[in-house]
């Protein structure tokens, strides 16, 4: 029996869309025939902005981007631009800045995994017991740079300020009791059949479908692809630690979902490794003036954050702001396949699905 | 089987009904009597001598104490303090406000030069409500003069009442954070503490960068 | 028209009232004013009173749920709940009410007006009738019907229209949707729901409630499993809770069926839910967990033990809802239709053929009988887990764990 069919505009307003985005989607009955993604709803011109400031100044357009994860995004932006300067960081300032990362980490995997359950219909209890873990993160990142989500800690050559005395207690604190918690939303998620049912083998999305997309970060290595920039193209630190890579098998939501809660456990062992290896020191070499003024050139590093390969373009052309500003945001690269990924299911996994592949609208619209 | 992992779930909502609260009930919360007593750290009988309305209050459960979230000292808070014996009137803060919403103006100063104000200061204003407290400002202050605030309970109806003048700067109450004020934080000055309010600007001393040899020992010893 | 002399409420205002000989005239002595002519007034004065102590009975509970299901949910979630209002945050739901009173009445003007009127009423209304019903004591209840089983079930499966009409009538395609899976599922949970409350029927050889609590010596929770679990998840479907809260669906469909309503209509939604909430423990009480009937060597009177049991299920719902992410619409029939009518099936199937063995069973028979329903539950428990739900997902599902990378 065939029925007719119904399009329905999902978002910008819906309580599920995680910010401004909209989605027309064609319906037959439950099941999705259509989706298509209409974004631009948060653009704020960042990339433009960039051009109008300099060089320290855009540290604080970065946080703005993805606001679950600023300090990956400050990181992104500052060794991009030590790249175009020819700054040498300074070590001390390398390891605070891996520590700040690797918490941010923590933090955006933490945002990711409960807003997924919470699409899944549970009623905030995972989701806030998550976000009491990332309290205690941001309250960390209070003490570093008195700020919890627009950290711009970050400065070229380093971080502007060491870490003051009681942060690393309360670190050291943090790292003990973390595990215990993962294990309880490990209790309370991973072997939950409804959860299981729910999101193992929907929204599949194969290796090449997501290498030919361009997919990066989680998402890609729970479609089974074994690619962190952490450890292919080692940025910081990152060769001076050893942490394990979780590869998902199947590529569903259910191994998104697997892939973010280990890669906790792994960042956890990155920052216990961080805090064996730093040294006392600088942080940051006393020749960086606060204003940068690199030559002519451009370039171009792309780190792992939370949500996937960001990099920034700058072009310079020699003066106190950058030429041009590009943005390579992993959350919009990762929202394109999204109605490939959805066609066939139900309305109920288009929202899982979108969830699971975490994007922030801010980063997406910039 | 199915159904081991939705107990499984159940047990761990049961174990985090009985566990700690995370809450934190800022700007008060409501006491019975005996964390009225905790509060006010006085015998019951005392309590009831000084403060009968409350007493009662306190037995229904209603009596409100105020309590406060923890705030780092480096927090960026939205008063700024200012020190008008340092600042020159460079505008360096003007300068590298991402946003320029400081606005200065100075006019030569009438007194001796001698004294270090070759400038007087007419305006000096701050529009906090456009400012996102990224605290460049006090970074770029090359005299120590501007620090950021320590206090967030700034709300207000009208826009006009979110611009901080020059007088409202000059006079305020200065417990300012320690961002970028890492002499400060050497003290153990902490801006939420009872009389943390700083009323010479010699106080707060200028930054000087630590030897390296006592920043390894700084270090050791917290290890 | 005699008194029910069996109804202790009734008794206890009618035969104040009226001058009726059949009332035991040493009790109620010279308490009584009207005339023995005038009986149907003091039988319609006595309907009154109750209808209204029950009505605003009823909405108290509704505003003492509201705030122990938040109160509760918060702690849950290790967070406080409301606290603001009063004592622990006590008149925190009367503050909501006046709230929604308050505000301004939407109706979208597509809406079909009537029926959109009407939906909220329809939600409300029917909940108010099983109250009566329900025995909360051996001898405190208003009625005693002798279909209360059936009556109950009739009344529950009203709402169904009632969502459906209110997400028709909205014009607005998320309540429709929501309209039309809460028909769907509420439709398919009906049935083994009363299969199951047949396995309660056998047991009592009767269709009164009131008979119903006097056959439970064990406590049918305890004497058929099978029957209380297919019960207890279909009351939880029929209620619209989470896991099964498609028909709102709040990541879904914004509020699903009440998506277009505001103000007091939506406020009547809200106290129809929380109210079908209360209505149904109250039937699992009586149904399974044997109403008033405590310890005997307790000197503590029934209705103490029913309130309790009531409170106890009421906390059972807000666990569930605190707890458990919600099932797809594919999942949650085949729940119903591969899963719970087959166990209910086999429940009543056992139940049948034990109680056609023993028609008349001995306090030892009945140990035994529980330890064939026994068997018989983690038996069909297992099967059901093992063999059948890795077909009722929908989709294929497997052991996982991630694999990591190698060096």
């Amino acid at each position: 029996m065939s029925t007719e069919l119904v399009t329905m505009n999902i978002g910008p307003i819906h309580p599920s869309t995680h910010g401004v985005f909209r989605m027309r989607v064609t319906f037959d009955g439950e099941t999705i025939i259509d989706a298509e993604p209409i974004i631009g709803y948060l653009h704020r011109g960042s990339e433009k902005l960039a051009e109008e400031r300099t060089y320290t100044q855009i540290v604080t357009l970065t946080d703005r981007m993805d606001y679950t994860a600023s300090m990956t995004n400050n990181q992104a932006y500052i060794l991009s631009v030590e790249k175009l300067a020819g700054i040498k960081p300074a070590e001390r300032g390398v390891w605070l800045r891996m520590i700040a990362a690797e918490l941010q980490r923590i933090a955006a995997h933490s945002v990711a995994i409960g807003f997924l359950i919470n699409d899944l219909g549970a009623w905030h209890t995972p989701l806030l017991y998550l976000l009491r873990e990332r309290e205690k993160i941001l309250e960390l990142f209070e003490m570093m740079c008195g700020a919890r989500i627009t950290n711009s800690y970050l400065r070229p050559g380093g971080v502007f300020m060491d870490a003051p005395d009681e942060f690393w207690p309360s670190l050291n604190r943090f790292l003990d009791e973390m595990p215990e918690r993962l294990n309880d939303i490990e209790n309370l998620l991973t072997d939950n059949e409804i959860i299981v049912s729910r999101t193992q083998n929907v929204a599949v999305l194969n290796k090449e479908d997501a290498i030919n997309a361009s997919i990066t970060g989680p998402m890609l290595r729970a479609s089974g692809v074994d690619w962190d920039l952490r450890h292919r193209n080692p940025y910081d630190f990152y060769d001076k630690v050893s942490f394990r890579r979780p590869l998902g098998t199947v590529g569903d939501n259910n191994d998104r979902y697997l892939v973010r809660l280990q890669e906790i456990r792994e960042s956890l062992k990155i920052i216990e490794q961080c805090l064996d290896l730093i040294e006392p020191g600088p942080i940051k070499p006393e020749e960086v003036p606060f204003l940068v003024r690199p030559g002519e050139g451009d370039s171009y590093v792309p780190i792992e954050a939370p949500k996937g390969e960001l990099g920034f373009y700058l072009v310079s052309d020699g003066g106190i702001s950058p030429f041009r500003c590009h943005v390579r945001a992993p959350s919009l690269m990762n929202l394109t396949l999204l109605r490939d990924m959805v066609i066939g299911y139900k309305i109920a996994d288009l929202f899982v699905t979108f969830g699971s592949v975490d994007v922030n609208m801010g980063e997406v619209d910039r | 089987m199915f159904g081991i992992g939705l107990l499984k779930g159940l047990f761990t909502t049961l174990k985090n009904l009985f566990g700690p609260v995370f809450t934190v009930q800022y700007p008060n919360k409501k006491v019975g009597l005996l964390g009225a007593l905790k509060f006010h750290k006085k015998t019951p009988a005392n309590f009831i001598k000084t403060q009968p309305k409350d007493f009662v209050k306190s037995l229904a459960g209603l009596h409100e104490v105020p309590e406060y979230p923890d705030q780092a000292t480096r927090f960026r808070g939205q008063d700024f303090n200012w020190f008008e014996d340092r600042c020159t009137g460079c505008a360096s803060c003007a300068k590298y406000c991402p946003l320029g919403i400081i606005k200065i103006e100075t006019k030569p100063s009438v007194r001796d030069a001698k004294e270090g104000s070759s400038y007087d200061i007419d305006v000096f204003d701050i529009d906090i409500g456009r400012c996102m407290f990224c605290g460049l400002c006090v970074e770029a202050c090359p005299f120590d003069a501007l620090h950021m605030g320590s206090g967030f309970e700034r709300a207000n109806e009208k826009r006009d009442g979110l611009v901080i003048p020059v007088d409202e700067l000059r006079t305020a109450i200065k417990t300012p954070s320690t961002w970028f004020r890492p002499q400060m934080e050497n003290k153990n000055y902490k801006p939420k503490e009872i009389d943390a309010e700083i009323k010479d600007y010699r106080d707060i001393g200028r930054h000087e960068k630590p030897s390296d040899d006592e920043l390894t020992e700084r270090w050791v010893d917290e290890r | 028209m005699g008194p029910a002399r069996d109804s202790f409420l009734f008794e206890i205002v009618y035969c104040h009232l009226s001058k009726d000989p059949s009332c035991d005239s040493v009790r109620y002595i010279n308490l009584s004013f009207i005339p023995v002519e005038l009986n149907w007034l003091s039988f319609s004065l006595t309907a009154f009173f109750w209808i209204f102590a029950f009505v605003n009975a009823a909405l108290i509970s509704v505003l003492m749920l509201i705030w122990g299901e938040r109160r509760l949910i918060g702690k849950f979630q290790a967070r406080l709940g409301p606290n603001r209002w009063g004592p622990l945050g006590l008149f925190t739901p009367i503050a909501d009410a006046i709230k929604v009173m308050f505000k301004e009445d939407v109706e979208p003007t597509l809406s079909d007006k009537l029926i959109y009127v009407l939906a909220p009423i329809l939600m409300v209304v029917p909940v108010f009738m099983i109250f009566p019903v329900i025995p909360y004591g051996a001898k405190s209840f208003l009625t005693n019907i002798s279909v209360g089983v059936v009556f109950v079930l009739a009344i529950t499966s009203i709402n169904s229209l009632s969502v459906l009409m209110a997400g028709w009538a909205s014009g607005n395609r998320f309540a429709i949707i929501g309209g039309i899976r809460a028909v769907a599922m509420l439709l398919s949970y009906e049935i083994p729901m009363g299969i199951s409350a047949a396995g309660v029927v056998i047991i009592a050889g009767s269709l009164s409630l009131s008979e119903v609590v006097e056959a439970q010596i064990i406590p049918n929770a305890i004497f058929q499993p099978l029957g209380f679990l297919v019960f207890l998840v279909a009351s939880t479907a029929e209620l619209n809770r989470s896991p099964f809260d498609i028909t709102e669906a709040e990541s879904e469909l914004v509020a699903g069926y009440m998506t277009d309503y505001s103000s007091m209509k939506f406020g009547l939604f809200y106290l129809g839910e929380f109210m079908a909430t209360i209505a149904s423990s109250a039937v699992i009480v009586t149904f399974y967990l044997s109403g008033w009937r405590g310890p005997s060597f307790l000197p503590i009177p029934g209705e103490f033990w029913f309130f309790a049991k009531w409170i106890g299920v009421i906390a059972i719902f807000i666990w569930f809802r605190a707890t458990f992410p919600r099932l797809r619409i594919d999942q949650i029939m085949s729940l119903a239709w591969k899963g719970l009518f087959e166990l209910s099936l086999i429940n009543i199937l056992v139940i049948a053929l034990t109680m056609a063995i023993w028609p008349d069973p001995t306090s030892t028979q009945l140990l035994f009988m529980t330890g064939i329903n026994w068997v018989v539950f983690l038996g069909s428990v297992y099967i059901f887990g093992k063999i059948l739900s890795p077909n009722l997902t929908g989709n294929k599902i497997d052991k996982r764990k991630v694999i990591y990378g190698l060096d």
